[in-house]
């Protein structure tokens, strides 16, 4: 049977956050027989789904004018009827804040169960997920014939486009009523750096940076390695920088190659964000910090004395 | 204004958890009330109230499921400021985040509130689904991961902020509505209901502690117990936990003596730049 996955996109195109659930979703497929089949919600979007039916085997596309925002109320319902429709045993997306948001609301609408945050596909319903901030992996099961999961983006390759684009389908839309729910406006950071989610490098400063403006050596530092910048809840909430770098259980969730951790002391739940990355260095004047522990690399040293050395280190290593 | 304020116990997050043969061991844990609960509770108190610890209307009310002395949390949630709890009995394992939604639907139906308020995830199970899937067993409106949330003065909409990937969201919810809250929640001005405080008005930057006074109180305020069986929910779990395990250890690492040797050793040895 069909596994049906949310793809977010643009007017134009198919967001890159949204790949890992297609992969996510090729590997169910496996499980559940039948194509992938990608739904796509918004206002204007068919150039967008043409764009994502490169990945999947057809695309079912709801566009429509008062679909524009990605609110469950009017969302969950089409997602339901996109199951219904093509008798899919599988929904899944990925764990962004719309597939956060929406999903479940999907469940309910369905009766099914769900299976949140998922790093493996164990079986056609089974999943293991991380808890308690990542210091446990749970195995769960599904026990509806409807499976509703969302993907961690970083723990599933995005998937590559496959050998030839799968059909469109517009899909009548009907009447949609958002409940009285409106979006009013979208206060977006903006950034010329990679996103957070999908750097290969991160650099991130802890509450040991004492304030916003100490902020611009890491910002160098990240820029010389093209990556993103990032900090612990303590530097968010401090006020340093604004809350959507914060990376942790209850932030964003990074696996880049390199990730570099300044002035942060690694909290449990700064470390659920960030220990699945490739290479971890910690720079911290604390020999006893917890983020030591998890380091491949440890530099005992403040941040006044070492970034700048480093900033010169790496640049005398790239002109090399 | 009712608010009724979904609340769950979780083992103390700063414990280190015992996990073997497949199974969390939580005997010898301490527990306490998941953090975004409290910071939903804090929110609710400041909705319903001029300014901090000032003049008050509307009702706050508390209610959980879990174990007997689950008590325990919802009398400090009393304590807090809340003025009603209830309790009904459940044991976690055998709930999934679809069980406590609806048994929380059936709650509702009989409280009726004109907002519910949560944490958008208990920080055990890190799911981040029972708010949302209540909204839609309820076919009311939801209003997720908020950093604010401002009442209308008519009492019917809210103007909240979310937290969202990209940055921030601003959005208009009618109510009743189910609204999950983030850690900003908590914020001075992130909280207020507009028929009772004026754009001026702020709190602490923090969830307030229960005063001896309020402790005191709390004996007094009314703690209801019901029987899960009595709310008439059934049928099976639709989600099971198999195992739990430790997560892989990280290899420990090395401490570098120098800037020249991290460098060094990135470029040639881990080869990330």
């Amino acid at each position: 049977m069909a596994t049906l996955v949310l793809l977010e996109t643009t007017t134009s195109n198919l967001r890159t956050s949204s790949l890992p659930a297609v992969s996510a979703a090729r590997e169910l497929a496996k499980h559940h027989g039948g194509p992938v089949i990608g739904v796509v919600i918004g206002a204007s979007v068919g150039a967008a789904a043409a764009d994502a039916a490169r990945f999947v085997d057809k695309v079912l596309c709801y566009d429509n004018a008062a679909l524009s925002a990605a609110l469950a109320e009017t969302w969950a319902p089409l997602l339901m009827s996109a199951v219904k429709e093509t008798g899919a045993t599988a929904l899944v997306a990925s764990a962004t804040s719309v597939g956060k948001d929406v999903l479940p609301r999907a469940a309910a609408l369905l009766g099914a169960g769900m299976a949140s945050d998922v790093i493996a596909v164990l079986g056609a319903k089974a999943f293991r997920r991380p808890t308690y901030a990542g210091n446990v992996l749970t195995d769960v099961e599904v026990t509806t014939a409807v499976v509703v999961a969302t993907a961690r983006q970083t723990e599933f390759a995005p998937a590559a486009p496959a050998a030839s684009a799968g059909p469109v389908e517009n899909k009548p839309v009907g009447v949609v009523d958002a409940l009285g729910s409106e979006l009013m406006a979208v206060h977006a950071t903006k950034s010329a750096r990679p996103d957070l989610a999908e750097a290969k490098v991160v650099v991130s400063g802890g509450r040991g940076m004492k304030e916003s403006a100490n902020f611009k050596v890491l910002e160098e530092l990240t820029d010389l390695l093209g990556g993103a910048l990032g900090a612990s809840r303590a530097a968010c909430d401090a006020g340093m920088v604004p809350n959507d770098l914060q990376v942790g259980q209850t932030g964003k969730v990074v696996a880049p190659e390199l990730y570099i951790a300044v002035a942060l002391s690694g909290a449990i739940q700064h470390l659920a964000g960030m220990k699945s990355s490739k290479v971890i260095v910690a720079i911290n004047k604390d020999p006893e910090a917890p983020i030591f522990q998890v380091a491949d690399y440890g530099l005992v040293a403040t941040w006044e004395s070492s970034i700048p050395q480093l900033i010169a280190e790496i640049k005398k290593a790239k002109a090399a | 204004m009712k608010i009724l304020v979904p609340c769950k116990r979780v083992p103390n997050p700063e414990l280190k958890l015992k996990i073997g043969g497949g199974a969390v061991d939580l005997a010898g844990t301490t527990w306490q009330v998941n953090p975004f609960d409290e910071y939903a509770v804090e929110a609710a108190l400041r909705l319903t109230e001029k300014s901090k610890g000032g003049e008050r209307s509307g009702e706050v009310v508390v209610v959980s499921i879990g174990p007997k002395d689950t008590a325990t949390q919802v009398r400090q949630l009393l304590a807090m400021g809340a003025d009603r709890g209830i309790l009904i009995a459940g044991d976690d394992a055998a709930l999934d985040a679809d069980l406590v939604a609806r048994t929380l639907k059936a709650v509702i139906e009989t409280e009726k509130p004109d907002l519910v308020v949560m944490g958008k995830q208990a920080v055990d199970g890190d799911d981040n689904q029972v708010g949302q899937l209540l909204a839609g067993y309820l076919g009311w409106p939801q209003a997720t991961f908020l950093s604010s949330l401002v009442l209308a003065a008519d009492g019917k909409s809210a103007m909240v902020e979310r937290e969202v990937d990209s940055g921030v969201e601003q959005r208009r919810v009618r109510l009743p509505a189910v609204a999950t809250v983030d850690l900003r929640i908590i914020g001075k001005k992130a909280v207020r209901n507009e028929a009772l405080s004026g754009p001026d008005a702020e709190w602490e930057d923090t969830q307030r502690l229960a005063s001896l006074k309020g402790i005191m109180a709390a004996k007094k305020k009314e703690l209801k117990e019901i029987d899960a069986l009595s709310l008439g929910i059934s049928g099976g779990l639709l989600v099971k936990t198999v195992r739990h395990d430790s997560p892989p250890v990280r290899k420990a690492g090395i401490k570098v003596a120098s800037v020249e040797e991290l460098v060094s050793r990135l470029h040639t040895e881990a080869k990330v730049i």
